[in-house]
């Protein structure tokens, strides 16, 4: 196979690193399993060793997402993605099995797994969130109860949900902030283009396919023109030709399956991070601030009447319910500039880590073009003298 | 699209493949080809130049401008010419056909709004260098069609041959008119037909029973290879729009450096030089192997008529009438069949000598071709794989 096993995406600046490597478990009366070792090496203090090991299961790291997803998505922080229970489908190709048996899926969903632990990992915050340091230390975890994984939904659909998302923004705020504008445009932009780039993998893939049969095809035709052929040096080299089709056959094949499965795997986790709407919870926190302030203001009016009515006790409740109001304000306004400024430093993080991926992608994907060239000379080069044995 | 003006140099390769006509004399006394070629809306207009230290012209050096009609009645004129059953008449060249290019250009002005300007820039370029790829190709199968004529000791001194090559005005000959197509039709039916109850024959001469049985299996396994390798390399043509298409929509997420383009233009080259060498080499001899197989079918035909004629003088010597005219008719046929069958030997040889050397020959340079261009290809990603990862 062309791809070799997946490098953890991230080696500068990282206080612990984590890999994965799958095994099967075998139960007495039920069906079989596959249990995941996931391996830390860290320095920092708030782990008790170095270096240690622990068993998940895929339902485990399910569970480890919703936690994060539900503590730190509504205070403007990136949460990575939950990894797909199916593998990561493109709507027009099928490439490769699905079967949960086969070893292509395995390494699939350990490469998913590890990726998704690695971005918790790099995550300042999160790395220090006590879910995570159980996830990663306790030989014991308690069973997740429920998994919210999305199975098999296609790119194109969380592409599309992501985009009614933004469309449905009903609240209309006062953007003051111009960063916040701009990062927004940014965002929708990169949906785009990340669109763009599934269709253009989808096509890519589908055309190298085509490709490959009608290689095939044409290799199987050389042959039989060979056969037919009644001059021997002619007819051995028409064989040869054939022959060296077939072979190159079989690398359209392989490359194809690396334009897929590189590509669709960056995709899939980058339209699931952008469908994160971090964007949407600072609305919400805005919005919240301004419903505050808008009561705080009937408080304040109701008081005001309640000043000529000689009703004191009710005076009294008022004047309390304004000081429970400012105070909630006052919170409003605190959670507003906390969400935007978590906002800020996660937007940050996620363009860096975002160039990064993508490289390492692109890096791989050449490593992949490279091999299919070396073949090819391979088979050339094995070629030439049977072309010049012609006599 | 605008018209194209293509000079063809005597230098540029490319222009020249007699790739697909390897023993050809460059003999002093007769040299053909064509010096310039222009592509008008419906119809191209071949400029073909002569060299020759022959009597029978005017001038040692002169062109003409033809159209392919023109070059389709110098053909027909040949098959149609009874002197020359005998020979394998050299394949008329195809007709040029850019419809499908065009149709592309077309697509892609529809298209226009949908991509950046950047973008439809770049697929114009690579749909205009397909076009003129094509362009290429036409004045490729003419030239050689010339060629082949001229390289022959007996087609090179046909007076219509020497018309087409010499005579300046226009020779007014249109295409077939619909009658005049089905005729051709119903002539082919009866041919194919006749095929069959020819070939059922038995040769005494075990060289041309070889031949037949070789050629009606190899013609057919040449078709299929033809059409096969035809339909892979226009995949592997798409394919190549489709990576360049790819490439631009990687530039938003990577600075991905100018290398990396590169290799996709080499890419375009491998398919180009695959046409040339594969597909247009069997298309050539899917053609050649058909004369050859009409050649063999003339044979056939004469071998019949003699065959009759024996018959007709043994039935007119029985019945002592007619014998003067059945012994006529029976040395005419005789003579016929002996004067085809002895050029037929040489030529079917000849044939297999060109066919041998025509393969080694591009076979060879195709691999050559794909070597370097491997090696071109592998270059420039080491080097652009270099760069992104020292940019750490």
């Amino acid at each position: 196979m062309l791809i070799k096993n997946c490098e953890p995406l991230v080696r500068a600046h990282i206080e612990a690193q984590v890999s994965l490597s799958a095994q099967t478990i075998a139960c007495d009366g039920m069906n079989a399993y596959m249990a995941y070792k996931v391996t830390t090496k860290t320095s920092l203090n708030l782990f008790n060793r170095n270096e240690f090991t622990v068993k998940r299961r895929f339902s485990d790291f399910l569970g480890l997402h919703s936690k994060l997803a539900s503590k730190y998505l509504h205070i403007g922080y990136i949460v990575p993605p939950a990894p797909e229970k199916s593998i990561v489908g493109m709507t027009k190709v099928k490439v490769g099995k699905e079967d949960l048996s086969s070893a292509e899926f395995v390494e699939k969903r350990r490469s998913a797994l590890e990726r998704y632990l690695m971005r918790t990992v790099n995550h300042p915050a999160l790395l220090k969130d006590p879910d995570v340091i159980q996830f990663l230390e306790s030989t014991e975890l308690p069973r997740a109860v429920s998994t919210q994984a999305l199975s098999g939904a296609g790119i194109l659909r969380m592409v599309n949900k992501a985009a009614e998302a933004v469309n449905k923004m009903t609240i209309k705020m006062n953007e003051s902030d111009a960063w916040f504008e701009e990062k927004q445009q940014q965002f929708e932009n990169l949906d785009v283009q990340l669109r763009k780039l599934h269709a253009s993998v989808e096509s890519l893939v589908c055309h190298r396919k085509e490709l490959s049969v009608n290689t095939a095809s044409f290799a199987k035709s050389a042959a039989m023109l060979g056969n037919s052929e009644d001059h021997t040096a002619l007819s051995r080299a028409l064989s040869q030709l054939a022959e060296v089709e077939e072979k190159i056959d079989q690398l359209h094949q392989e490359q194809a399956y690396a334009d897929f499965y590189l590509f669709s795997e960056l995709l899939g986790d980058y339209v699931r991070l952008i469908t994160a709407g971090v964007f949407d919870h600072r609305m919400k926190t805005w919005s919240k601030w301004q419903d505050a302030q808008v009561m705080l203001q009937r408080k304040r009016e109701a008081e005001a009447k309640l000043q000529y009515a000689n009703k004191p006790d009710k005076l009294q409740q008022a004047k309390e319910e304004i000081k429970e109001w400012e105070a909630k304000v006052q919170q409003g306004e605190r959670d507003f500039e906390q969400i935007s400024k978590n906002i800020r430093r996660e937007v940050g993080r996620f363009e860096k880590q975002r160039v990064k991926d993508f490289k390492v992608v692109i890096i791989k994907y050449l490593e992949s073009l490279v091999h299919t060239q070396q073949q090819l000379i391979k088979y050339w080069e094995a070629f030439l003298p049977e072309a010049k044995a012609i006599a | 699209p605008p018209s194209l003006h293509h000079k063809t140099s005597g230098s540029s390769k490319e222009s020249h493949p007699r790739a697909v006509n390897v023993d050809l004399q460059t003999d002093a006394t007769l040299q053909v080809d064509i010096s310039d070629a222009l592509s008008e809306r419906d119809k191209v207009k071949f400029t073909v130049h002569t060299k020759s230290t022959l009597p029978n012209f005017k001038q040692n050096e002169f062109s003409v401008v033809r159209q392919h009609e023109e070059f389709i009645w110098l053909h027909d004129s040949f098959v149609e010419n009874e002197e020359y059953a005998g020979f394998i008449i050299p394949p008329a060249p195809p007709r040029p056909d850019f419809d499908a290019s065009r149709e592309k250009l077309q697509k892609l002005g529809e298209g226009e709004g949908s991509m950046t300007k950047e973008e439809f820039t770049k697929m114009k370029q690579e749909l205009e260098a397909e076009y003129l790829a094509i362009f290429k190709k036409t004045v490729a199968m003419h030239e050689v069609f010339l060629c082949r004529v001229a390289a022959h000791p007996v087609l090179r001194k046909d007076l219509n041959f020497h018309v087409f090559l010499e005579y300046n005005q226009d020779l007014s000959v249109r295409g077939k008119n619909k009658k005049e197509k089905l005729e051709d039709f119903f002539k082919n039916v009866v041919k194919s037909a006749d095929g069959v109850i020819v070939s059922g024959v038995k040769d005494v001469d075990d060289f041309f029973e070889h031949e037949k049985t070789f050629l009606l299996e190899y013609h057919n396994r040449v078709k299929d290879a033809s059409a096969k390798s035809d339909r892979m390399i226009r995949s592997h043509k798409t394919l190549c729009l489709m990576e360049t298409f790819f490439l631009f929509v990687c530039r938003f997420f990577l600075k991905v450096s100018e290398l990396f383009e590169k290799t996709r233009k080499i890419e375009a080259r491998v398919a180009a030089d695959e046409d040339l060498k594969l597909a247009d080499l069997l298309k050539y001899y899917l053609r050649e192997s058909q004369a050859a197989k009409d050649l063999l079918y003339r044979r056939g035909r004469a071998l019949v008529d003699y065959e009759n004629a024996n018959k007709a003088l043994d039935k007119a010597r029985a019945k002592n009438k007619d014998v003067l005219q059945a012994e006529t008719t029976q040395q005419v046929c005789c003579q016929k069949f002996e004067k085809i069958s002895e050029s037929a030997k040489q030529e079917l040889i000849d044939f297999k000598t060109r066919r041998v050397a025509a393969f080694r020959k591009n076979l060879v340079e195709l691999a050559e071709l794909e070597l370097k261009h491997a090696k071109g290809n592998l270059q420039l990603l080491q080097s652009c794989l270099a760069v992104l990862k020292g940019d750490t």
